[in-house]
């Protein structure tokens, strides 16, 4: 291993030593599949990479990142649409555990405009509720929430035991939606129904399709109307992507799902391009807005002011129009200079420093950029409940197998909407731009984007997160709440990912200068040198103290 | 406003729970196996249950919480966790090496009826268990009790694991400390030490969930009661209980096993419930109080006498656990404050008897609710305001809606630290906390005083 502070590499053999050396310590079966999700990153002609075992399920017993298909549906989905009424029909805990514990910011436009982020609704289901099933007891609750009230509508999460014990919600859902009048929908997102938070993506995502996309067709004032699909607004991000495409004069119609409303995915496809930030948790409802209403869509990243600057210039350039480009250049030229001066004063101090990222479907991809342009470099790197796509790219889509936990999440049968479909651009205009080298629909991957002999490792368990912190002695580590203390008990600065540390935003132009001053804090932190006491560091007596 | 939808007007609810004041079995089972040293927790079910306990128990302590899961998935949710439960045991012990498995099982398990015990077996009849290694387990369905009833199982597994009678009786006693902090265990350790009393204290989280930062993570730390220990608890002369909820069961498992008896008192917190803890240890082991901890007593004494005038008709509300609440709702009573709205989400008619009990003689009524949630807490306070508030993070939300001072206490603390090295059970956890009220009242006094009645000396 040659290292030098501007020029670390690693030679394949090593770290093909340190991934053997691993894998010795599970039981011959484990090792077979952990071999699998541990790769040793190549790029070959076309951006062809190694192919990553991924949203495979998690060997039990093994300590993992990865929380469940509710946490994904309730959670991560539907938790930031704040004037939805979310009732977790399950036993108390899991509508507490996902409670405000998200950071996910919302803004009601004033004081009587509906929040109920703030509030956690559970059935709280009884032993007598396992016994002779829960349907009345949830009936009963949608009841009780709506003349409490008042809600748009009202939304209904299943956990483990509801499936198990036959309770039929979109039955209890479709009822009250008839009796009470307002939009009642349920999802069966028991935590068992896939491998990771993923499916529950994917569960909710269909859900908010099928059932309220498409309700409210009223088209929005705007020239140039978008929705950002993916975004959860973590910490402020939405709010600072908000601002900057607001001073390029483009109208957000609809977030998913940061700082969102009901109304906004009602209203969804009045928009003329969807842009989708986590590819992971949301390139379906892409896919589907563009078979059922002819919205194109395109990857973009507010992640990193260099990133963000071309997404927004991607944007322009699929209006196409010059007073846009204009004012998109306008509004990066404005941005830039402060930027680039924190970027180059945190530069000084953090050039040449590593960092290892292990967590969750796009962020452990995006925030490399944030690292790079702070000169620092990721050694390694994983998702936590990403699929193969998100690593090597779209292009590996039709080699993908779909295997039973896979078939287990409802795809949509989705066609062109006979009233709604239309196309935003004419088949000449969409060639025209494939000309000049535009791209929709398509998203690189983690892995072609990083270098020849990084470890990329799917849902890292805490024993390789240990060896890894061991072999690169990283100086700093991004994982989410579970790895936080392990990591910093080390004594190596860890950064949540998921939640920022009570941080943020880091999206956008301002929230870059935040990340850069925040990991300027953390790498250059005086903690290290305070972890010995002078006695353990000399702690010979060389003679009796003598007093004088 | 935060809470903006909550009305005063309450309605009767018989079927939705909003903004809860407990959470489910679990957690307290994760909690109480962390302080059994060279143990890791296992939670029987899906992943999503260990990774929000693990997510909750972090967020509380900021320390590591380990424990790992079963991993269920459709196939075992309709086939049986056996087969994933085996497995796990087996990666386990070869990959994180520790003594003791500690398994608990969630709504799944339960729902589908795994048989832990006989699934247990097994794995030692396949030779998944090394020698000298123990699986052990408790039952923890959420749909029955809270997080309370769950360290109260997690309890009772250890003596059913574990307790040995082996005909000699010692001058040792066992403390079941209850689901209180670290730093709380760590302060009845003192006192019991400072008796000179021998005791086994079980569970032990302290030295586990408030360690040192050296630089090196390790996977079990210093702390936690030992096997040795565990094994010698039906040996011992008596059992002191502290708190109903949390630590009366196992208590009384040994007591029928094997004879040993115990006494269930209140959590130590607050004066009254101090001096019943430390007068009962006096009694039971027959030993004298040695002057450093009357000292103590008389300190905590000196500052609610100095201080009265503050304390004195302040009115309350508070939330949280049935122990801490019988407790703190003891100590109010004994500083002349008034608590009046007092909620807990763990079910059990015997706390609002112990809370009428306790206030029958008040002029005042005091509203007082088991199964009940921080909604209906709310809308009491909007009907009869408060001085202050006490609960845990989640009640910053009422507090700064309706502006009152807000004392953070109970689990999970998500906002703010101390709680890990600074206990609130002891004469001098009461001391603190009565700290930590007077820094609340008085710091509102200044902040609304009108400029010709901001004081200097208060
Ligand atoms: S399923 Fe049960 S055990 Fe798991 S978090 Fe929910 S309530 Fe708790
Ligand atoms: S019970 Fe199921 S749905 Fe609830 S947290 Fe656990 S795994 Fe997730």
């Amino acid at each position: 291993m040659e290292s030098t502070a501007e020029n670390i590499t690693y030679s394949k053999e090593s770290i093909e030593e340190l991934k053997q050396d691993i894998l010795k310590k599970y039981p011959t079966k484990v090792a077979r599949k952990r071999a699998k999700q541990i790769i040793i990153n190549k790029i070959d002609e076309g951006d062809a990479v190694p192919e990553i075992g991924a949203n495979t399920r998690t060997v039990p017993g093994i300590l993992t990142q990865r929380g469940c298909t509710y946490a994904g549906c309730k959670g991560v989905i539907l938790g930031p649409t704040r004037d939805l009424v979310n009732i977790v029909h399950g036993p108390i805990g899991c509508s507490f555990y996902a409670w405000l514990t998200r950071r996910n910011q919302t803004r009601p436009v004033d004081d009587n405009d509906e929040n109920f982020m703030t509030y956690c609704f559970s059935t709280d289901m009884q032993d007598s509720d396992i016994v002779f099933g829960g349907e009345g007891k949830l009936r009963q609750a949608v009841q009780e929430a709506y003349d409490l009230f008042h809600p748009k509508a009202i939304s209904i999460f299943a956990t483990c035991p509801v499936g198990l014990i036959g309770d039929d919600i979109h039955q209890v859902a479709r009822e009250m939606k008839e009796k009470l009048g307002i939009n009642v929908f349920a999802f069966s997102c028991e935590g068992y129904k896939g491998v990771s938070q993923s499916a529950g993506h994917h569960i909710a995502n269909n859900g908010i399709f099928k059932h309220v996309v498409g309700e409210d067709d009223t088209v929005k004032e705007g020239e140039y109307k978008i929705n950002l699909l993916g975004e959860y607004n973590i910490g402020g991000d939405g709010f600072e992507i908000d601002r900057i495409l607001e001073e390029c004069g483009i109208q957000v119609v609809s977030t998913f799902s940061g700082n969102s409303t009901y109304g906004q995915f009602a209203n969804c496809h009045t928009a003329d391009l969807n842009t989708v930030m986590c590819h992971r948790s949301i390139n379906y409802v892409a896919e589907m807005m563009e078979t059922k209403f002819g919205i194109p869509w395109i990857k973009i990243n507010f992640i990193g002011a260099k990133s963000t600057a071309k997404s927004l210039r991607k944007i322009a350039d699929y209006f196409g129009e010059q007073k846009l480009k204009d004012r998109v250049e306008e509004v990066i030229a404005r941005e830039m200079p402060e930027v680039e001066k924190v970027m180059m004063d945190v530069r000084s101090r953090c050039e040449g420093k590593t960092a290892m990222m292990f967590v969750g479907g796009s962020r452990a991809h995006h925030y490399q950029e944030l690292f790079n342009e702070m000169g620092m470099k990721t050694l390694s790197a994983g998702y936590e409940f990403a699929h193969r796509d998100d690593y090597e790219g779209r292009k590996v889509l039709p080699t993908i197998k779909i295997d039973a936990d896979s078939r287990n999440i409802e795809e949509l049968e989705v066609e062109q909407d006979p009233a709604r479909y239309k196309p935003r651009k004419t088949d000449e205009q969409m060639k025209a731009l494939a000309d000049q080298g535009y791209t929709f629909k398509d998203y690189k991957g983690m892995m072609p984007e990083m270098e020849a002999n990084s470890l990329v490792i799917d849902d890292i368990s805490h024993y390789e997160t240990e060896r890894l912190i061991e072999f690169y002695e990283p100086d700093i580590v991004c994982a989410g709440i579970k790895e936080k203390f392990v990591v910093q008990k080390s004594g190596v600065p860890m950064k949540q990912l998921h939640s920022y540390d009570s941080g943020g935003p880091y999206a956008g132009f301002r929230g870059a200068v935040n990340f850069y001053k925040e990991i300027d804090r953390m790498v250059n932190s005086k903690v290290k040198t305070y972890l010995k006491a002078p006695w353990q560091k000399n702690p010979e007596l060389s003679g009796h103290y003598v007093w004088e | 406003m935060l809470l903006r939808h909550t009305p005063k007007e309450i309605k009767e609810r018989s079927a939705l729970v909003i903004n809860p004041a407990k959470t489910c079995q679990p957690v307290g089972a994760m909690y109480a196996a962390l302080g059994i040293h060279a143990c890791m927790p296992h939670s029987h079910g899906s992943q999503g249950c260990c990774s929000y306990h693990r997510s909750a128990l972090t967020r509380h302590y900021k320390e590591p919480a380990m424990a790992t899961t079963s991993s269920f998935t459709e196939g075992s949710s309709v086939f049986g966790g056996q087969a994933n439960l085996i497995q796990a045991i087996d990666n386990i012990f070869t990959i994180y090496e520790p003594d003791i498995i500690a398994v608990h099982t969630t709504c799944l398990s339960e729902t589908i009826g795994d048989d832990i015990t006989q699934i247990g077996r097994k794995a030692k009849d396949d030779g998944k268990v090394p020698e000298g290694k123990y699986v052990i387990h408790c039952n923890t369905p959420s749909y029955v009790g809270s997080h309370v009833t769950g360290f109260a199982n997690m309890c009772k597994g250890m003596v059913d694991y574990f307790s040995e009678k082996t005909g000699e009786k010692k001058n040792v006693f066992n403390i079941i400390p209850g689901f209180v902090e670290p730093s709380d265990m760590e302060e009845i350790k003192r006192l019991v030490s400072a008796m000179g009393i021998e005791f086994i204290m079980f569970p032990d989280t302290s030295g586990v969930l408030n360690g040192p930062l050296t630089g090196h993570f390790s996977m079990y730390p210093e702390g936690g009661v030992t096997i040795e220990q565990l094994k010698a608890t039906g040996d011992s002369t008596g059992t002191l209980a502290l708190g109903d909820t949390a630590s009366s069961l196992a208590a009384k498992t040994l007591d029928t096993k094997f004879k040993v008896p115990c006494e269930i008192l209140d959590l130590p917190i607050g004066l009254s419930a101090t001096d019943a803890f430390i007068d009962t240890l006096r009694k039971v082991a027959g030993v004298p109080v040695p002057d450093s901890i009357t000292y103590e007593r008389g300190q905590m004494v000196d500052l609610i006498s100095d201080m009265h005038q503050y304390f004195y008709g302040k009115k309350v509300a508070l939330f949280g656990d049935p122990d801490q609440l019988v407790s703190l709702t003891r100590f109010l009573l004994d500083l002349d404050m008034k608590p009046v709205h007092i909620v807990t989400g763990t079910p059990g008619k015997k706390f609002e008897k112990t809370i009428q009990d306790l206030t029958a003689d008040l002029p005042y009524t005091v509203n007082v609710k088991e199964s009940g949630d921080m909604f209906l807490l709310h809308q009491w306070i909007k009907n009869e305001p408060v001085d202050l508030l006490i609960g845990n993070t989640y009640g910053k939300y009422i507090a700064r809606d309706e502006d009152i001072p807000f004392l953070r206490h109970g689990f999970p603390i998500l906002d703010r630290v101390g709680h890990s090295y600074f206990p609130t059970v002891g004469y001098k956890g009461g001391i603190r906390l009565l700290e930590k009220i007077l820094d609340l009242l008085l710091d509102r006094i200044d902040r609304d005083a009108k400029e010709e009645s901001f004081e200097l000396v208060l």
